[in-house]
């Protein structure tokens, strides 16, 4: 259970980063999680791997005009600990702390987590439920994607060669009127979603005026579930809107839970994640 | 001669709650295991495993492999002809035995069955090489399913058996047919104990050093069974058996799965001669998910016949024993246990059972936790519920019903043994306190009423264990101890048992000191190196304290003896008493310390008559009987109905293991056997698809449990000597594991009773409860 | 190509020249000899490998030599100081918290990685830090209570 042998290269800046991934053909090691147990059971062998654990400035959580810029290189436990995203983006926070364990959350990253696109990652649900943004960077320039445009299919992105994820950007919730949640069944094993519902909500005269649903582990690629976002009307409709969760969805089918289950899991932790934002509301 | 006043010990340290001796090393990360080991010129051996359940190998090239700048040599099946089979030591009336050798010759039998062997002077580099050695496969059919491997027209395993059965077995007692006849009621049910990968968290792994000039090998492997093993390979590699020496180092867990000898032994040793220089193979958790055996892989038709008032009168069985490929050390051998045990604790005076034991391409089930006890017992206590279900008594009331009474002991059973001794009420009934059960009963009844599905569980347990009589085992079933006492004074115990984690350093000493009256700090316990220990059988089947405890005992009374010898040799008297570590005149009331005897038997300036010089002793104790722990398991459990998943509000654990030594260790090996019977209830099981690839084939797969899932567990315990040995104990190693499983299924059957589900198959995973829910109660 | 790393391992600075694919377990128990931290999966679940990476728990199976150059590692030969056990590793002696002990390198970093930030967990956070960690022995209960004990007497 060993890597194959590749070429390292530990870039000091971010030009320099972008300069060696420039043509396409290595790969970016941000904290490892996903690409060294790839690497060790063989089912990747990169020829060239560019670690990023040494560009500077990749790693900060900072307010900016009205929303949250998270470095790429930000960890999970930074997330899940920082006063800043609790205060700021707590669904993002407690998102983050679903993640993996103690020590996956210590060394793994937004930026190779959204990178990776699991399917069955904890994160995308929360950034689609935060009308994220990814802001990517080439040697050349750069650009910045809705999230549901950045995730393709599974383990599939919009990153084109030579493109870096520099940071992730989150609404900000910033008056406690944002009620939030995140809940996940989590495989017995490996401890990734089967599914994941992360919600955000506001009231306003006794209905739902603004809400977001986004869906992990459900479908080959993580989704944002405006169905139930706009059934979602008042807080009487938290049933019959998280019942639509799975329209017109192909649901992930494995040993751990058939299409049939997943769907309706995805109903019930929707609907159990939105009755506890909406409590949650100040 | 000094005038010391008498010491009395103020209590025994059997009996008392005592940290382990063996934990210093452990918790500071200075313990040895089998990777821990380095030595100079050292090699590493990477193996290459079948990717396939079933093919013929049409060509093998490891010229490539060869080729690669590191490599020191790559072998073969061709290669090692040689080296004889991996052992069998289970016999049976008419027991095919396919040939197996410790790398494939021209076939492979399951998925990782090992093709070739690359020997490096790096682990990288044999990694590397391995991708380089070319395989032409011709894929065959394969059957993975036991039931599939039995209908007519089912791929052949082994294609001279196209009925892929390797045995069939039959055990009857009393009068089967006649109790079935005259029963008022018999209630029928198929019973599936699903494969499970034992998974100790050290995989297995081997170092082998060969010295040429001496023709001597030492195998360092990570075992419970070091002098099996090593007469083992050495009729595997043809060596004497004086030049086979094997280590146990440092053992991070076993759970039967290292009580086997594997190909991978007798390959390194093979390897280290070939080469000349010291091999290191170190398994992968994907390799230890193949290739290391698995346990349980039944699937059991019940029959249990009563009179309408309860009273049991038969149970038959039809056990169908998933074998895997090949036999691994016992793999027969370990379904005829659940035979043995499958009356439980009641009087079932009529039984009858059939085994078939089937060839499928799969890695071979053997020994794992409990090894066909867990089986037994889940079976009988699942048909238990569904009698008490069927005749709508309550399922505690009908236990104690059937128990075999406090006063019939020894207890004959039709299956042939003879339970030492037993109360099988007594834990049940200070369980059933402990829950508080009537009331617990009425509180079910409200949540129900409000629709949650809350459900009581009751295991009622016992099992085979401390094995055993020498007649009943395949390789002699006594434990041997010598004991030395330096002539310092400083005591040595060497077991033959060799302990992985059970504590036995710490028990064994306890009852030195205890025996010798002296402090447990002057006894070092060492074990695991068959150079140094004395013959041995090794540590399974809840026997090391049981088998091996008496053996340490019985030299201790032999050693006590000499010392009394000395004493009064020393004291110049006749009338003198060893106790508290000295010996008093009991007219003068002078002393000599057992330093001071110690020394005197090693200097012999005087012997006492007849009595050699030294103070050691070794003892080899043969059990009359096995021991035959019980207890009593009860759980409450709650399905959540939106999901199916389950949570274990409670769980009551009383077990009569004997006597205890230390009952801080029974308390971690009850937990830690809880868990592990949880594990199956709930989570594990080894899946392997139709084509006979392992789909758990990863940690990231197969859900062993983690602490966020499991319950605390109430542990207590009623005593009752097992009259078998002399220390009274009975064995505790397996016990929770035993008792857990129908505990949690029954529980969780009763939560979903109303619906009509009379059975469930573990693991109840949440998806299976759901679908039942939503079928309302109809699978 | 080799490459030249530098770190501090338990208090005292390494340096050597390792490929870049070499696992930062392999490094710690083949080249530096630091055989405490074991390895018992290849999938980053097990968590017998875990070791402190600038006072951050990481599984060390999971990560390159590489990527710990020039910082500083501890590892469970690290964390007695003087002969005196760390009062974690004296906890889980005193409540029997192990019984093969493969497993215990990494459990007592996870544990002592939770009292560092969180001096009185509840029993239910105990176990939830201790998710990234596998026991097969000890059903977890003893080392439970070990962590609890050795939050009360660290908070004593």
């Amino acid at each position: 259970m060993i890597p194959q042998e590749f070429e390292y290269s530990a870039p000091t800046s971010l030009e320099e980063a972008l300069h060696l991934i420039s043509d396409g053909s290595a790969k970016v090691l941000a904290g490892g999680l996903s690409l060294i147990p790839l690497m060790k059971l063989r089912l990747a062998a990169p020829g060239h791997v560019v670690d990023l654990g040494r560009v500077p400035g990749l790693s900060y959580i900072r307010e900016e005009g009205g929303k949250l810029h998270i470095g790429a290189m930000t960890t999970h436990y930074q997330i899940e600990s920082s006063a800043l995203v609790h205060s700021r983006c707590p669904l993002l926070a407690e998102t983050a702390a679903h993640i993996g364990d103690v020590q996956v959350r210590n060394a793994g990253t937004i930026g190779g987590s959204v990178a990776h696109a699991d399917p069955a990652a904890d994160y995308p649900a929360a950034l689609l439920a935060l009308d994220a943004q990814v802001r990517l960077v080439t040697a050349s320039g750069e650009r910045t994607l809705p999230i549901q445009d950045f995730l393709v299919d599974t383990l599939t992105t919009a990153l084109e060669p030579g493109e870096l994820v520099a940071e992730v950007i989150v609404d900000v919730d910033v008056d406690g009127a944002t009620g939030f949640c995140y809940q996940k069944m989590a495989h017995a094993a490996s401890g990734f979603a089967i599914v994941g519902a992360a919600v955000r909500v506001r009231r306003s005269n006794g209905r739902v005026s603004f809400s977001r649903v986004g869906i992990t582990g459900l479908a080959p690629k993580a989704f944002r579930a405006t169905g139930v976002e706009s059934l979602l009307q008042t807080p009487d409709d938290v049933a019959s809107a998280a019942g639509a969760v799975a329209d017109g969805i192909e649901a992930n089918s494995d040993l751990a839970a058939s299409a049939e289950y997943r769907c309706q899991m995805a109903r019930v932790y929707t609907a159990r994640a939105l009755r506890q934002a909406l409590a949650r509301i100040a | 001669m000094s005038m010391a006043t008498t010491v009395t010990k103020a209590e025994t340290l059997v009996g008392r709650r005592l940290r382990r001796k063996e934990d210093p090393r452990l918790i500071t990360g200075t313990a040895t295991y089998v990777d821990d080991i380095q030595m100079p010129g050292m090699h590493y051996a990477a193996i290459l495993r079948s990717p396939h359940a079933a093919a013929r190998i049409r060509s093998l090239n490891v010229q490539p492999a060869l080729d690669h700048p590191g490599v020191a040599a790559v072998f073969t099946g061709a290669d090692v002809a040689g080296v004889g089979p991996v052992p069998c030591g289970a016999s049976l009336p008419g027991l095919r035995v396919p040939a197996h050798s410790v790398l494939a010759r021209d076939r492979v039998y399951f998925v990782g069955h090992p093709v070739a062997v690359v020997v490096a002077t790096d682990r990288y580099v044999a990694a590397d090489a391995l991708d380089l050695i070319e395989v032409e496969y011709q894929p065959l059919p394969a059957v993975a399913n036991p039931e599939k491997a039995l209908e007519p027209g089912a791929p052949a395993v082994h294609p001279e058996w196209p009925d892929n059965l390797a045995f069939t077995y039959h055990q009857e007692g009393g009068e089967p047919d006649r109790a079935f006849a005259e029963a008022d009621v018999v209630v029928r049910q198929r019973i599936i104990s699903q494969r499970l990968i034992p998974t100790a968290m050290e995989t297995r792994g081997v170092v082998a050093d060969y010295r040429g000039a001496e023709k001597s090998l030492t195998i360092y492997s990570s075992t419970q069974i070091p002098h099996l093993m090593r007469s083992l390979v050495a009729q595997m590699l043809g060596l004497a058996e004086n030049r086979l020496r094997v280590i146990t180092p440092e053992v991070g867990g076993g759970f039967g799965s290292k009580l086997n000898v594997y190909a991978e032994e007798a390959l390194m040793g093979f390897v280290a001669m070939k080469i000349g220089k010291p091999v290191k193979w170190i398994e992968s958790r994907r390799e230890n998910f193949q290739c290391t055996i698995h346990g349980r892989g039944h699937v059991d038709y019940y029959e249990i016949a009563a009179r309408k008032d309860g009273a049991v009168l038969g149970l038959r069985l039809k056990l169908i024993q998933d074998l895997g490929a090949y036999h691994q050390l016992l793999t027969p051998a370990i379904p005829t246990l659940s035979v043995l045990m499958m009356p439980g604790l009641y009087k079932f005076r009529n039984v009858s059972a059939d085994i078939l034991g089937v060839f499928t391409n799969c890695v071979p089930t053997d020994a794992y936790r409990g090894a066909g006890r867990p089986e037994a017992t889940h079976g009988v206590e699942r048909m238990m519920d569904l009698l008490a279900a069927e005749l709508r008594m309550d399922p505690a009331e009908l236990r104690l019903l059937n128990f075999i009474g406090a006063d019939e002991f020894p207890y004959a059973t039709a299956t042939g043994l003879s339970y030492d001794s037993g109360n099988y009420a007594e834990p049940l009934k200070k369980a059933l306190d402990l829950v508080d059960y009537h009331r617990l009963r009425e509180q079910q009844q409200q949540a129900k009423a409000s629709g949650r599905l809350v459900g009581i569980g009751i295991s009622t347990y016992g099992e085979i264990c401390a094995f055993g009589p020498s007649p009943a085992t395949p390789a002699g079933g006594w434990e041997s101890a010598t004991v030395k006492i330096e002539p310092s004074g400083a005591v040595t115990v060497m077991t033959g048992a060799s302990p992985h984690g059970q504590g036995e350093e710490t028990t064994f000493a306890q009852i030195a000191a205890d025996e010798l009256g002296v402090p447990i700090e002057d006894v070092i316990v060492v074990h695991g190196d068959t150079a140094i220990v004395q013959y041995g059988i090794g540590t399974f089947g809840s026997r090391g304290t049981a088998v091996g405890g008496p053996a340490v005992y019985y030299a201790l009374q032999d050693l006590k003896a000499k010392i009394l010898k000395f004493g009064e040799l020393l004291l110049e008297s006749s009338d003198v008493t060893f106790s508290g570590g000295v010996c008093t005149c009991n007219r003068t009331g002078k002393t000599v310390t057992l330093a001071q005897i110690a020394a005197a038997s090693y200097r012999a300036m005087k012997l006492p008559p007849n009595t050699e010089p030294g103070l050691v002793a070794t003892h080899f104790w043969e059990p009359p009987n096995f021991a035959f722990p019980f207890g009593a398991h009860i759980v409450v459990s709650e399905v959540d109905p939106e999901t199916g998943q389950v949570e274990i509000k409670r769980y009551v654990a009383v077990d009569d293991c004997g006597k205890i030594i230390n009952p801080l260790l029974v308390d971690g090996q009850v937990h830690g056997g809880v868990v592990q019977g949880l594990g199956q209830a709930l989570f594990e099981q080894a899946v392997y698809d139709q084509d006979g690839q392992l789909v758990t084939g990863e940690l990231m797969d197969y859900a062993v449990p983690k602490a966020t899932m499991v319950p605390w567990i109430e542990s207590d315990h009623t005593t009752t000597p097992s009259p078998v040995n002399p220390l009274g104990v009975k064995g505790v190693g397996e016990a929770g594991t035993i008792g857990c499983s129908p505990a949690v299924v029954n529980s969780v059957v009763d939560a979903l009773g109303h619906l009509g589900v009379r059975h469930l198959d573990m693991p109840l995973t949440p998806e299976k409860l759901w679908k039942l829910i939503q079928a309302g109660g109809q699978a | 190509m080799k490459r030249r790393i530098t770190l501090k391992i338990n208090g005292k600075v390494y340096s050597h020249e390792v490929e870049p694919r070499m696992l930062l377990i392999h490094y710690l128990r083949e080249v530096v000899g630091f055989t405490g931290p074991h390895i018992g999966c290849e999938t980053s679940i097990c968590g017998a490998c875990t070791v402190a990476l600038d006072e951050k728990i990481v599984k060390s199976c999971t990560m390159l030599a590489v990527q710990a150059d020039g910082r500083e590692v501890l590892t469970i030969e690290g964390l007695a100081s003087n002969g005196t056990l760390h009062p974690v590793q004296e906890a889980f002696w005193n409540e029997h918290a192990l019984q093969c002990g493969f497993c215990t390198p990494g459990m007592i970093m996870a544990s002592k990685q939770l009292l560092e930030r969180n001096p009185r967990p509840t029993d239910e956070q105990i176990r939830h830090a201790l998710e990234g960690n596998l026991c097969r022995c000890t059903g977890y209960q003893h080392i439970v209570n070990a962590v609890r004990t050795a939050a009360s007497r660290m908070g004593a």
